[in-house]
């Protein structure tokens, strides 16, 4: 049904390619924290797609509408609940789930509005933050983690397994699933969660309402 | 005090429409006149026209030399050769709103019953959506299934909206700006001042004062001076006048003036050279009266239901006439019928007025979106 990832366009982050590689050609598609509409363009322009993007910071929707780009300023948390049910196909929410207020509850409001959900998040339960908070004590710092505890937008960290358990409780069907590096590029633990959720540095998930 | 001349006599070019114009009060006018502007060439599959709406005291003249003020046109940083709307690449048409005084039926036009005379005050009450429907008049007569974009602010936006609801098919694109899907309270109060200022001029006559050879000139000026502190900003009125005063450094308590009267005073007396006090009148209360959610049960995403129209909001931060909220509501109503709508809100102390000024960011916003469009539309 989905094929596996093609290609990955050249100057794209590359979990965003592995994002598109997930949805269809000619899709409804809502990018929400689209930044400065990159995968949007993207989807237009390789997939035909009628894609557009929700963004809170006015200076990244800005820069996207003045690239063409269908882009509103708006909130995952309080913006979602005005769109009808069954907009879209897919709506994406790319490394955002751990800084919205509600996660439980946006991603009820993403599988209300569309068929599919993609969720992409930097994985809580990587070995070196593990490690980092066994030997030091410490909250953790990466790449990914790199602000202090205390004025991180990073609010609701949760690991890869966490978000399995979550899925479950919800009833949402995981179509797909995925570890990937911080490059974005696909890890090869697929077969298990658990060592997806010790190696994978961020967690990339393809649901639907069961 | 001086009476200006009377600008009856400038010729602007018209149509005018024999059959007239059924309005939303019920009235019929007889005859409707539409005076425009156009600006760039029709393409030959007429894809490429652009209407731009003026703003409550604007008028046709957006991209040339105002014919009574010689003034640069009011959207002359927007639109032309290679501008945010490129008058190279689109035909620009901008037309004098019904109850206008710059050549389109208004006030100032002869009085269906008695032509011998102006309408005056007996001028029947227009609408935003009558105003739109007059310009649907001229883009049939243009020839113009389809317009590419309805662009416009404050006053200008709501027209924008209002066409996006009545002609969902002819408008490609819309970009509403600085403005709201109703007008507020406190909106209403401030035309409200104007109004009251102009009526308690000795020179309005009951509104008969064109039988006087006079005009309510000092009511007129009021009005506008009132208007013009809600088109600006407290930090844009600190930051070009603070409290300074007209020539003196210290004050004296001997008539010394502060530069931000002198200011207004300058707003009020130059505003009643070029426009006519029932024009006034009447183009405050259609605004006062618009109102797109009650036109459509109550509900504003109603008007919008099965839009193919793209949509660019814009606000201003410091707009305090039509806040950012009034632009976020209409975008959220839009995204109540999954309509593609982008929405932006400029950063700028300039208050109202900044969809008139210099305003880089909005201008490179609307620029990008057009040319988005224009690849959507394949143009």
């Amino acid at each position: 049904m989905h094929a596996p990832v093609q290609f990955i366009a050249k100057n794209m982050r590359v979990d965003l390619g592995l994002i598109a590689g997930m949805i269809r050609e000619k899709s409804r598609v809502l990018d929400i924290g689209c930044g400065d509409g990159m995968l949007i363009d993207f989807l237009y322009r390789t997939k035909q797609c009628d894609a557009r993007g929700l963004e809170i910071d006015m200076a990244e929707v800005t820069r996207a509408v003045t690239h063409g780009l269908p882009v509103m300023q708006g909130d995952a948390d309080s913006d979602l609940a005005n769109y009808p049910d069954s907009a879209f196909d897919y709506v994406v929410l790319s490394r955002t789930l751990q800084a919205v207020e509600k996660p439980q509850e946006v991603l009820r409001q993403m599988l209300r509005i569309s068929t599919y959900a993609i969720v992409s998040f930097p994985n809580f339960g990587h070995w070196s933050l593990r490690l980092q908070l066994l030997l030091g004590g410490k909250m953790p710092m990466t790449k990914a983690w790199n602000r202090m505890w205390y004025e991180t937008p990073n609010i609701h960290p949760c690991t890869i397994l966490d978000f399995f358990n979550l899925c479950d409780r919800e009833g949402y069907k995981i179509e797909q699933w995925m570890a990937a590096d911080e490059e974005g590029a696909r890890a090869p633990w697929r077969k298990s969660p658990a060592l997806a959720n010790l190696f994978g540095e961020q967690g990339l998930f393809l649901l639907r309402k069961a | 005090m001086d009476q200006s001349p009377i600008f009856a006599e400038t010729a602007h070019q018209s149509v005018t429409f024999a059959d007239g114009l059924m309005l939303d009060c019920g009235r019929h006018l007889q005859n409707l006149t539409v005076a425009y502007r156009t600006y760039g060439t029709l393409n030959a599959a007429r894809t490429n026209a652009v209407l731009v709406c003026h703003a409550l005291t604007g008028d046709q003249y957006v991209a040339e030399p105002h014919p009574l003020t010689g003034k640069p046109g009011w959207w002359n940083a927007l639109v032309g050769p290679g501008k945010p709307v490129d008058t190279d690449k689109k035909f620009v048409i901008c037309a004098n709103v019904l109850g206008g005084c710059m050549g389109s039926t208004g006030p100032r036009s002869p009085h269906d019953e008695r032509p011998g005379e102006p309408w005056g005050v007996e001028f029947p009450a227009v609408t935003i959506p009558d105003m739109v429907r007059a310009q649907k008049r001229l883009i049939d007569h243009l020839g113009i299934e389809k317009l590419f974009a309805v662009i416009g602010g404050s006053m200008g936006g709501m027209q924008a909206l209002a066409w996006s609801a009545l002609y969902p098919d002819s408008v490609f694109a819309a970009v509403p700006v600085a403005c709201a899907a109703y007008h507020s309270a406190q909106n209403i109060a401030f035309h409200e001042i104007g109004r009251q200022a102009i009526a308690a001029d000795p020179f309005f006559y009951g509104g008969r004062y064109w039988a006087e050879g006079v005009t309510p000139e000092r009511g007129l000026a009021v009005a506008r001076m009132t208007a013009h502190i809600t088109y600006v900003s407290e930090a844009a009125l600190t930051r070009k006048f603070g409290r300074r005063l007209q020539n003196a450094t210290d004050l004296t308590l001997l008539g010394d003036r502060f530069e931000v009267e002198s200011y207004l005073e300058h707003q009020g007396s130059s505003f009643v050279r070029r426009f006519d006090a029932n024009s006034y009148l009447t183009i405050t209360r259609a605004m006062d009266l618009f109102d797109l959610a009650t036109d459509h049960g109550g509900t504003l995403s109603t008007a919008f239901t099965g839009t193919k129209t793209r949509f660019l909001l814009v606000s201003f931060s410091s707009d305090w006439l039509f806040p950012t909220a009034q632009s976020r509501a209409i975008a959220r109503a839009l995204n109540h019928v999954a309509a593609n709508v982008s929405f932006v809100e400029i950063m700028s102390d300039k208050g109202h007025d900044a969809f008139l000024l210099d305003e880089p960011d909005f201008h490179r916003t609307l620029r990008g979106f057009l040319a988005g469009c224009a690849e959507h539309a394949k143009l």
